[in-house]
This record gives structure tokens, sequence and C-alpha cells, in this order.
């Protein structure tokens, strides 16, 4: 995934939007920026497939040294894959966050909660205010 | 705390080296450079180099300032050699901890005898205001805060003494543990203390403010090959937790009591008397006091301060620290517990944020350095 493709959340989650089957499906993970400044990932809770999430609500925790993070989804919808193998190899995570990194995928209840979302450059000049 | 944070010599040096500079106790310090892991493991393996001038330093002078310190302190003043340096904490008369320090004994190249006291930065202006309001004209006693004036620098690990032998014009290798002396350090005048607070070998040092940065930067040049690096206050945690030492505001406080830390070897009960004594005899005779215990976790997960211990449904204990154990690739707390769950291999759980992971007294420390 090309992080210039994605559209961002506030809370420094990524997501990608692909046609699967015919149907609408985000891609979910965490940027490169917020991996940074977590440092030292340690353990990783992710939800289980064909669970539901909700716009801006909790879909999983990262916990680094310094404190535990609630992962917050930036769609609504039914989750029809989890990355299980993302939680045994966090260090690799800073290495590849937009590709093998990504956490679940989420089939698109509502298009609309993409507009709310952000494009790379007003991503990045909100991070560079942070 | 209100108002700007206090910055130590060294601040522009951490925040010109990618140091992310948080509010500690009031002073604008380093948490980290890069991965709290690496500076962790560098200290273990090779050299860290810490900023601790956040720590108050204190200087007592005077004919009484013996008999003043034996008052206040818990561990025995009075005879305490020149060039020595004690773990000791001061207490309030109920004997909850006010906080823990270093007591130094130290001769000025005149030949003065003086004593120097290291206190935490949050505690700093109370143990101040202490011992300025239980001092007595009858004392002879001056105290003065040299904190601001001065700059410490700790150098912890495997490779330090080697590292600071050529810095140092002491002989590194007969300054016993737990032992200081006036030298210079770099060309400076200085105090270096074979002490630390990583439960590796090492040592500290004081230098004027302004030379600190220049102290600094040689200390970390010289060690480069070797592996030397600026460690922040996030890796100085997992490193002391690794090594059970105690921190206040965790650990300890003014409603926990030495005997219940688990730090019976700094408190000198017999034949004086000291602020708090009564207290500790009375405690000292008490049954099923707390304990302070380490827990190992089956699990990843971080039990944090204040997550209770479990036993049976029940609530047994507190964490006090709790951290992922780079050394041990494990997580692991100190906790509080009753004393029937104090003893090593006692299964217990940690409520870690409503979920029960299960967990195991431990015998501390979790970490013992075989260089020291």
């Amino acid at each position: 995934m090309k992080p210039e493709e994605l559209l961002y959340a506030e809370t420094h989650e990524w997501v990608a939007v692909s046609t699967e089957g015919g149907r609408k499906v985000g891609t979910v993970g965490i940027t490169a920026f917020a991996i940074e400044q977590l440092t030292d990932l340690v353990h990783m809770v992710l939800p289980k497939v064909g669970s539901k999430v909700a716009a801006g609500k909790e879909f999983g925790e990262v916990e680094s040294v310094k404190a535990v993070s609630s992962l917050y989804s930036p769609v609504s919808g039914e989750i029809v894959a989890v990355n299980d193998q993302l939680p045994g190899r966090l260090e690799k995570l800073g290495d590849d966050p937009y590709s093998s990194g990504w956490m679940i995928k989420v089939a698109l209840a509502d298009e609309a909660d993409l507009s709310k979302l952000m494009n790379q450059a007003a991503y990045q000049k909100q991070c560079a205010s942070e | 705390m209100s108002g700007a944070l206090n910055q130590t010599p060294l601040h522009a040096w951490h925040a010109a080296h990618g140091g992310r500079m948080v509010d500690f106790a009031g002073w604008s310090m380093p948490v980290q450079y890069g991965s709290i892991i690496d500076e962790h493991q560098a200290t273990r393996t090779a050299v860290g180099l810490f900023d601790v001038s956040h720590m108050g330093r204190l200087r007592i002078d005077g004919p009484g300032g013996t008999t003043l310190l034996d008052r206040l302190l818990t561990r025995k003043v009075i005879g305490l050699g020149p060039g020595k340096i004690r773990y000791s904490l001061v207490c309030k008369e109920d004997g909850g901890i006010l906080d823990d320090v270093l007591i130094y004994h130290l001769r000025e190249p005149q030949g003065d005898l003086y004593h120097h006291l290291v206190v935490n930065a949050s505690n700093r202006e109370k143990i101040v205001n202490w011992f300025r309001s239980q001092m007595r004209p009858s004392d002879e006693a001056t105290l003065v805060d040299q904190t601001l004036e001065t700059a410490m620098i700790a150098v912890q690990g495997p490779g330090a003494l080697r590292l600071l032998e050529p810095l140092v014009g002491a002989d590194l290798g007969g300054l016993a543990y737990y032992s200081g002396a006036e030298t210079s350090i770099c060309g400076h005048r200085g105090l270096v203390s074979r002490t630390g607070y990583t439960g590796e070998d090492g040592c500290e040092l004081i230098v004027a403010a302004a030379h600190a940065v220049d102290v600094w930067t040689r200390v970390l040049e010289s060690g480069k090959d070797q592996g030397a690096r600026a460690v922040g206050l996030a890796a100085r945690d997992t490193l002391r937790l690794e090594a059970a030492m105690p921190l206040y505001g965790h650990e300890l406080n003014e409603s926990i009591d030495p005997l219940t830390a688990d730090l019976a070897f700094a408190v000198n009960l017999s034949g004086r008397d000291f602020i708090g004594r009564e207290a500790l005899l009375a405690i000292q005779a008490k049954p099923n006091r707390p304990r302070r215990v380490g827990l190992e976790l089956a699990g990843r997960r971080i039990p944090r301060e204040h997550y209770p211990i479990i036993v049976g449904g029940e609530k047994v204990g507190e964490v006090t620290s709790g951290t992922f154990s780079p050394t041990l690739q494990k997580s692991i707390a100190m906790a509080y517990v009753q004393p029937q769950f104090a003893e090593p291999g006692t299964e217990v759980a940690v409520d870690i944020r409503g979920s029960v992971e299960p967990a195991k007294v431990v015998k501390l420390p979790f970490y013992h350095s075989r260089a020291k």
C-alpha cells in the first residue's frame, strides 16, 4: 500500500479502500509516525473475524514499554479478516507499517465514514504540529 | 508545580540529540532518545550515560552536621568513615517515608570533612524544608542546596569503570562500591562515586554546571567505540525495576514505612535515636504487614501501577511499578501483597484493565549483575 493513497484518522490509523468480492473493504493499520512515537511495542490485542466495529471506536490495543494505547477504527462495519501474525512480530511493524503491518479488514457499512478522514498531506500537517 | 520547567545544564544537548523532553518532577528531562529497549540493553552490555542533574544535591557542613543527620536519617551517620556512602531513608515520626537518599561523607582536598545528600527531585524542597525545620541552633550545622549550580551524570554498565579510568583523577579500581571522592573529572574539579540506580556497576559524577556539557560529551566520545550512549529516564526506570530498586512515589511514600518496603538493611534501630524510630519499633513487632514482592507474568501485557493483585476473586495487593523486562523478555512488576501471598512461587493474578492475567511471585531482584 502506498502512503500517498491512504486515508488517515486523527488518531493515527490509516485505511486503504479496495473492492473485494463486489463489496468495499477497508484495510486498517497504524502509521509510521504512530509507531515511531510509541516505540518499543510489546503486545497487541486484535478483535475476532465477524465482530463489528464502529468508526471512532476502539477495536484493539497496542502496548509499548511506556504505555498502553487504544486502536480506533476509522470506519464502521464487520471485520472480515484479521492479521493474526502481527502480534507475534511487533518488532517488525515499524519496517513496513503500510503492507505487512495491516491489522484488520472491515466490510464498509457506510462509505460516508471516509469523508471524515484526511489525505496524506493533511495528516502530515497534523503530525508536524504534534 | 507551576510555571516554567527547570532545565539541567545538558538540556540543549538533549534537545539537539533527539531527546524527547517531558516534565519530570518540575524538570524538563529526556525520557528517551530512541528505543527504550536499545538504551536499556546498551546499559546492560556496554555503557549508558544518564543526566541525573534533576536529583537534589545538598551539602551539610559544620561541627554538628553529623549529629543532625544522625537524628534525621534511619541509617547511622555517626561513625560513617570519610569516603563512604550509604543508602538511607528519611522518615516522619510515624515511620512514613519522606524520601530515600544517599548520604555521603566526604573530604575536601584541603582535608575538611562534610556531608553530602542526594535526594529525589520530587522531594527536594520538602526535604530542605524538613531539615531546616528540624535544625536546632545547638546543631551548629548549615545546609546548602547545590542542585542548580551543579550537574550530575551517571555512567553505568559493565564498561563504565574502564571508560572513566583515564578521565578521572581518582583510582576507580580502588574505589569500593558505595564510596566516593573529590577528584578531577575531565580536568574539572568534581565528585566521583561508585553508585547508581541501574543494577550495573558504574559511577556518578558531580561537576559544576558550567562543565557539564564538556564532561558529558567527552565521556560519550571516549566511549563511542565500546557502545556508550545517552539513556533517558524511561530506560532508567526499566533498569532500576529489573534491579528491584524502589522508586519514591511508587514503592515508597509517606504512608509506607521502610520495614514494609523491605528496606530494613537501611534502618539502624539499636543504640541510637532518630525521627521515626519508636514508630518503626512498633511496626517491627506487628505481624501481618504487607510485603513488597516481585511478580512475573505469563503473558506480555504489562501490569501498571495501581492494578489490583487478585487471589480467589479477592484483592490481596496492588502493583506499584510494572514494565516489560528487556532482559527477561517478560512482563514484570513490583507490588505490595498481604504476607500470606508473599512467598516466591505463589500463584496470583493481576487485574489488567478487567482481564485477570496469571502471575507468579518471584524472588527479587529480577536481574543481578554478574560484574558487580
